[in-house]
């Protein structure tokens, strides 16, 4: 088993955070790469990408946002606690390089992904700016992490409630406007990666995203993690999960990761029955 | 050959009792029931315990045939279980998954003439009997060497691999990718086949045997193989498999609802999406299904998908029946159950809707053409013979390739042309010092018995090592 050491909450409960011992994996994982997890016996495997790793402590972080059976069922387990499974480091690492000035963009919980990332591009030596939205104050995690490992932070919010009104791209169209940005890093939900990417190719910026489609083995054995890069089938588990957003077919990945949706509505409701007739 | 010249009252081969087609395709237990222990002795009588025996020549780990079935012939099962061990030792797999009519049946004598015994059900009652009586002695184990083994991968050759190195005093860790031991067996082969519990079974014998087992370990990612010596590991065996899906690159292949057979496989059998919901992982369930291929994959994924409830499940395969390289057995329960074959024909286009999902699959007529390397003719396309087939599930089940995730973290391996590792024929050593490799990722997509029998030379070589040097 692999036992959870910490466990918090964020925005509002709608998004967990775990440290979880697994030291073969906190030994080796790099910015960028993902562990799949597995609760119980009759669990689905989630890939995660990590939000750190502590190689001392033999640790790594997962954040996630409660969206169905899986993840609640993540969240109903607490310190002490454990997941039966946990696998990696999966995926490539990020590529750090110092180029100059960089931009990390983040939505939602791609800002945990996100924020390893940053950290390592600000370690290399580039001056990193750094954008993070949420839909509101509520919902935005990882704020006082961001600042520390950017040089500037700047926050919006959909509903205006902190920060800037609106969205990140707003204020990315602001900054690559007047910096001479090398390279955007833009982690978030499908949609804000693709309006990300559209800005940037319009200032012909190179810009990293961070793919999550539906994945089995994490490995490259079973395809179902297949994305389309410059009109060529990837494997997001193997070849990714950072690809060049330009390159990256995002209407066919949003369209694939409904492919179980109602499956997905079907197990989450029947959880909450049986949580609801315990209680 | 119908011969009508026969004169003697022979008996007949044993039929194997199977659950009834109609009822089997809705259920997902085992097809065949197993032969009683008196239908067994009365096969077993069929057997002319020839002084030369062509069949262990076929056998590819050269089991003694007529030894063992002259044990079931006297009602001796557990000397016959004893006798199967000393070659084989996942019988009850091989019973059920190997291809006999090309192997020991294939070389029988009274085959020549009328049906050959029936040696893998033979071999299968033998198995299932000592596992169910559990009336048998152990193998016994050499004193301890002192060294230390890394199997990688846990499908029938590194399963091979750790037994019989166990059993010569090593201390064997198993490594493996999936949070479940087994490979194939587990993952691929659906439980109407090969009940998991029997692949678990034959695992649990290994752990009593000493050998330890590491799930969740991807190789070349939680560790190196030059991190497993620096840990004090004196040899490592690679049986990692052909873990790589071939997809066929025509348009609209990643529309929803086309799948490998990898992936829809692995999430029914290992991830128990047939138990979905009281198992978290679902799998598309579809009502119209074309499976692309005409291999034991695609028979599996065929028959699957009727006990998911298709109403339909359509094998479309680019050759003729000739040609089908899958299990006579399995094309046969595959007709029974309701599985319709295309033949001749080749996926040229997938048609999806709005959403994205896959509902139909334009397919080309072909006709058999000049022989090509392989010796079989090749299909040439029919032109203008397009056509549409209806589906809201593909599942392609055209072979698969060389997974490069841990050869290609390791650089001193060499590979051949395909990513295939490059092994000694005759024991397994690779151009790395210290390192072995045997099964599907140095043959390409082969066999259990084949696997098992790469597994058997890679001991027997590393034991070598192990004792005298490299
Ligand atoms: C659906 C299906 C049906 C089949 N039916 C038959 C049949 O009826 N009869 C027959 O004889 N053959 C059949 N075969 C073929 C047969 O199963 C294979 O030839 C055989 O299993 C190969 O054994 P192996 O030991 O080489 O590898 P595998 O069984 O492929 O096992 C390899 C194992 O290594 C693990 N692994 C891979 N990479 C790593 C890594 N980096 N680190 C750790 N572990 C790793 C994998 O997860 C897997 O568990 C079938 C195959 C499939 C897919
Ligand atoms: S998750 Fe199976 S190949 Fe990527």
């Amino acid at each position: 088993m692999f036992t959870i050491v910490k466990r918090e909450e964020m925005a509002n409960g709608t998004v967990v955070l775990n440290e979880i011992e697994a030291p073969l994996i906190a030994k080796k994982a790099k910015p960028g790469q993902f562990v799949i997890l597995k609760a119980t016996e009759t669990g689905e495997r989630i890939p995660l990408t990590m939000a750190d790793t502590d190689p001392q402590k033999g640790t790594v972080t997962i954040i996630y946002m409660v969206v169905g059976k899986s993840t609640a069922l993540f969240k109903s387990l607490k310190v002490g606690d454990g997941y039966l499974d946990v696998i990696g480091p999966l995926g490539k690492p990020t590529h750090l390089e110092n180029v100059g000035n960089v931009v990390c963009v983040g939505g939602g919980t791609g800002v945990a992904v996100l924020h390893p990332i940053t950290r390592g591009l600000k370690q290399v030596g580039n001056n990193v700016i750094s954008i993070i939205g949420a839909r509101n104050k509520g919902l935005l995690i990882l704020e006082e992490q961001m600042k520390a490992a950017s040089h500037k932070l700047y926050v919006c919010t959909d509903d205006g409630s902190y920060g800037h009104h609106g969205f990140v791209t707003d204020v990315l169209k602001d900054v690559l406007t007047k910096n001479d940005i090398k390279l955007v890093v833009g982690i978030g939900p499908v949609p804000m990666m693709k309006f990300v990417c559209k800005m940037t190719k319009d200032f012909n910026v190179k810009t990293l995203v961070s793919l999550n489609p539906i994945m089995i083995d994490g490995t490259g054995m079973c395809g179902g993690c297949r994305v389309s890069i410059g009109g060529k089938t990837q494997f997001a588990c193997v070849d990714g999960p950072e690809f060049d957003g330009h390159q990256v077919d995002f209407d066919e990945l949003m369209l694939r990761l409904q492919a179980y949706t109602e499956d997905e509505k079907a197990s989450h409701d029947e959880y909450c029955n049986l949580k609801k007739e315990k209680a | 050959m119908a011969e009508t010249t026969e004169k003697k009252e022979k008996i007949p081969r044993q039929p194997m009792p199977e659950q009834a087609a109609k009822v089997r395709a809705k259920n997902f237990e085992e097809v065949p029931t197993g032969y009683s222990p008196e239908v067994a002795m009365i096969e077993a009588k069929r057997c002319l315990q020839c002084k030369k025996p062509a069949c262990v020549d076929g056998c590819p780990v050269g089991v003694d045939i007529p030894g063992f079935i002259g044990h079931i012939r006297d009602g001796k099962f557990e000397q016959a279980i004893s006798l199967i061990w000393k070659r084989n030792g996942l019988p009850a797999v091989c019973g059920r998954v190997c291809p006999q009519e090309l192997q020991c049946e294939g070389q029988c004598i009274i085959g020549k003439k009328g049906e050959p015994v029936a040696i893998g059900n033979l071999e299968r009652f033998a198995a299932d009997f000592a596992r169910k009586s559990g009336e048998c002695e152990l193998p016994v184990k050499a004193e301890p060497t002192g060294k230390k083994v890394a199997v990688v991968g846990s499908g029938p050759s590194g399963l091979t691999v750790a037994g019989d190195l166990a059993l010569k005093g090593h201390e064997v860790t198993i490594f493996e990718a999936f949070h479940k031991p087994g490979g194939v067996l587990v993952y691929g082969i659906p439980e109407f086949r090969l009940p998991k519990e029997i692949v678990f079974a034959e695992v649990e014998g290994l752990e009593n045997l000493g050998v330890k087992l590491e799930c969740n370990a991807v190789v070349g990612r939680t560790v190196s193989l030059d991190e497993l010596f620096e840990q004090g590991y004196d040899a490592i065996f690679l049986g990692v498999g052909a873990g790589l899906p071939t997809f066929l690159n025509i348009p609209g292949e990643n529309l929803i609802g086309i799948l490998s057979a990898n992936e829809y496989l692995t999430r029914s059998n290992l991830m128990k999406a047939y138990l979905f919901p009281k198992y978290d992982t679902p799998v598309v369930r579809g009502k119209n299904v074309i499976t692309l291929g005409a291999g034991n994959v695609a028979m599996d994924a065929a028959r699957t998908a009727l006990r998911l409830g298709a109403q339909s499940s359509r094998i479309v395969y680019r050759r003729s029946r000739q040609e089908v390289p899958a299990r006579g057995a399995e094309v046969h329960h595959a007709e029974e159950e309701g599985v319709e074959f295309h033949f001749l024909t080749s996926p040229v286009e997938f048609k999806g809707n709005e959403k994205g999902r896959v509902t139909g699959m334009v397919g080309l007529k072909m006709e058999l053409g000049e022989p090509d390397s392989s010796g079989r003719r090749r299909p040439v396309a029919i032109k203008g013979s397009e056509f549409e087939l209806e589906c809201d599930l593909a599942i392609i089940a055209v072979g698969a390739g060389a997974n490069p995730l841990l050869t290609q973290s390791t650089k001193e391996l060499e590979l051949n042309k395909w990513g295939y590792i490059v092994a000694d024929e005759a024991t397994g050593k690779t151009s790395k010092k210290g390192v072995w490799a045997g099964g599907d990722i140095v043959t390409g997509s082969a066999t259990v018995i084949l696997a098992m029998g790469a597994g058997r030379q890679a001991a027997d070589s590393i034991h070598d090592y192990l004792t005298r040097g490299w």
